[in-house]
């Protein structure tokens, strides 16, 4: 194992860089569980990019005599109380869930990474904008998202924005530890002294140094938006019921638990192994990224 | 520790500031004019004057802040647009559910993560490990309100041992009171004991490779008795801060189970305000929620001075 890290090291400082399809390779034959999370993911991303396909029918289409069926050929999943098709909803629930798990990431990662970035370089920002950051902290997640739902009204935009914003102080945490570490770096001192402006020092040296706890806590933020956002549909504060979503699937089903608990079992599931891969993901990323267990292993 | 602790109530006020200003924020940035909002259409201008009065909306912002502010630190968190209740006595009736509820899901999460991590880092790398890990990243992953729409339909539906939701406060009798919190506690105390069975494991595992506890063995000590008396003992202490967060998170977390329970507690009051458009009572607890929230974590910090003896300030 050793004598792998010294030829991969000794391959870096030749400067030939394996591209990112043999690095994730790499990943996955060392850490099993970052692919297994990943064949999940792409599963489900394929499923979602296939709804209009893969769905037997159109996912509000109401059709009342069909109305509470059970599992069966015709309806996989079942059908609701309005009998449309559980499987379809939850094929095109599957679309919602991502997007808002992506660009509520996308968010609260840019926001976050600037915030730690301008904390972690400037000690008077720094006094400021954590600050800031600990009293966001303050609220329970799900508190502060359903207060902001409150003042933005719901919609799918708006909730991206109200779980993007809850999740920012988490990014801009990990991202102020690292760049205070990497700050007083001796590359970063030789840089300065070459003569680099802040912004190239910022983004070429330290940036790309503090990126890797970012990526992890970029997937654990991907699950917990998933899991936000089903919690704050299902509580009728998130996305409009109308619109097919896990959570809101779920929250319709839990008037017929007794007579049809199909309706809310497959969302529940849905959402289970899509924030299980995630977390596969990200837990193997972490040890991956961590060089002392990287090296140890 | 008096320089501790006055530098951790120093260190509380402008995040308490922050949570002040966010929750003041909320309503402000409601569209439009949220008293003639909240008026109605029908209200006349002398009603909705009066109302901006009441909700503190007339002059600056910094001064409707100073208003309020003033208001929130004497403890009146104004009226319910709801009912007219004063906020305050509206979150005290609803606080007891929370806190029964919050102690129960603690307890069962320890109950469950204490054992399971020990195992899990006695018999590191073992069958019962990976178990204990599998069931970790589980619970991590599973949505409370599905978890607690299974309970029901397993324990109330199909089987009909438990109260499929509802409270029943302590003076209806305790075995009462507990049989109708039993399905709501395992709902949250489940999820969260997958973070006890890992902060447990990981905090043993430290312990188990410490010089003194090399140094027991060494002495002859049977492996339970070096378990139980030097490494749990030790390993115990940092866990205080999980158990700690865990408990303040689930002050504001319950909301779903106390939804789904119908519990009403603190966070079926946030819902139930937010769906009818009840800011004082949205601001009021959201401010009781967050300043819960750090004051427990200054209390745990405190408990580790009590607690271990190596720790100074």
């Amino acid at each position: 194992m050793a004598e792998r890290s010294v030829e991969w090291r000794g391959r870096a400082l030749i400067g030939e860089r394996p591209n990112a399809a043999v690095l994730f390779l790499r990943m996955v034959r060392r850490r099993r569980i970052i692919g297994m999370g990943a064949v999940i993911l792409l599963v489900i991303l394929a499923a979602a990019a296939a709804a209009p396909w893969l769905s037997p029918y159109d996912p509000l289409a109401l059709n009342v005599p069909e109305r509470l069926q059970s599992p069966r050929r015709a309806h996989l999943f079942g059908t609701d109380d309005f009998g449309r098709d559980i499987f379809s909803r939850v094929v095109f629930g599957a679309r919602l869930s991502l997007l808002v798990g992506t660009l509520v990431t996308v968010l609260a990662t840019a926001v976050g990474v600037l915030v730690g970035l301008v904390a972690g370089s400037s000690p008077r920002a720094d006094r400021i904008l954590m600050r800031i950051m600990d009293g966001l902290m303050a609220f329970p997640d799900i508190v502060l998202a359903i207060a902001l739902m409150a003042t933005l009204g719901p919609s799918v935009r708006n909730v991206i924005i109200a779980l993007g914003f809850v999740y920012t102080p988490r990014v801009a945490r990990v991202v102020r530890a690292s760049v205070l570490v990497i700050v007083n770096q001796d590359y970063v001192e030789a840089a300065r002294a070459l003569g680099a402006s802040r912004a190239r020092i910022l983004a070429r040296y330290i940036l790309a140094n503090s990126i890797s706890p970012v990526i992890v806590q970029a997937t654990f933020i991907a699950a917990y938006a998933m899991l936000g956002e089903a919690a704050l549909s299902f509580l009728g504060v998130g996305i409009p019921p109308h619109v097919p979503t896990w959570g809101g699937i779920i929250a319709a089903g839990q008037v017929y638990l007794r007579q049809a608990a199909w309706i809310s079992v497959f969302p529940g599931a849905a959402i289970i192994l899509s924030v299980l891969a995630l977390n596969l993901v990200g837990d193997g990323l972490r040890d991956f990224l961590d060089p002392r267990l990287r090296y140890s292993s | 520790m008096l320089s501790y602790l006055t530098g951790r109530l120093l260190a509380l006020i402008p995040v308490l500031l922050v949570v002040a200003v966010v929750v003041f924020l909320l309503v402000r940035s409601t569209p439009g004019d949220p008293a003639r909002v909240l008026a109605g259409e029908d209200a006349t201008p002398e009603q909705v004057r009066m109302l901006r009065r009441d909700m503190g909306l007339e002059g600056s912002l910094p001064t409707q802040f100073a208003v309020w502010m003033t208001r929130a630190v004497r403890g009146d968190l104004g009226r319910s647009l709801f009912n007219r209740f004063p906020v305050r006595r509206i979150i005290g009736q609803h606080a007891g559910p929370t806190l029964m509820l919050s102690a129960m899901a603690v307890t069962v999460a320890l109950c469950i993560g204490i054992p399971l991590g020990v195992v899990s880092a006695v018999y590191r790398n073992s069958w019962w490990d990976q178990a204990g890990l599998a069931l970790a990243m589980l619970g991590a992953a599973v949505p409370t309100f599905w978890l607690g729409l299974s309970l029901i339909v397993v324990f109330a539906v199909n089987l009909g041992w438990l109260p499929s939701s509802g409270f029943r406060p302590l003076t209806e009798g305790v075995g009462r009171s507990l049989t109708y919190l039993l399905l709501p506690s395992l709902t949250l105390g489940v999820p969260n004991s997958a973070l006890i069975i890992r902060f447990v494991r990981s905090s043993l595992l430290d312990v188990i490779a410490t010089d003194y506890v090399r140094t027991a063995r060494a002495k002859g000590l049977g492996e339970r008795l070096v378990i139980f008396r030097h490494v749990l003992r030790n390993a115990l202490v940092p866990i205080l801060t999980v158990v700690g967060l865990t408990f303040a998170a689930l002050m504001g977390g319950a909301v779903v189970t106390e939804t789904v329970f119908a519990i009403p507690g603190m966070g079926q009051l946030v819902v139930s305000s937010v769906l009818r458009r009840d800011y004082p009572v949205i601001q009021g607890v959201t401010l009781v929620v967050a300043t819960s929230y750090v004051l427990i974590n200054l209390i745990v910090d405190l408990l580790y001075f009590l607690v271990d003896p190596r720790v100074k300030y």
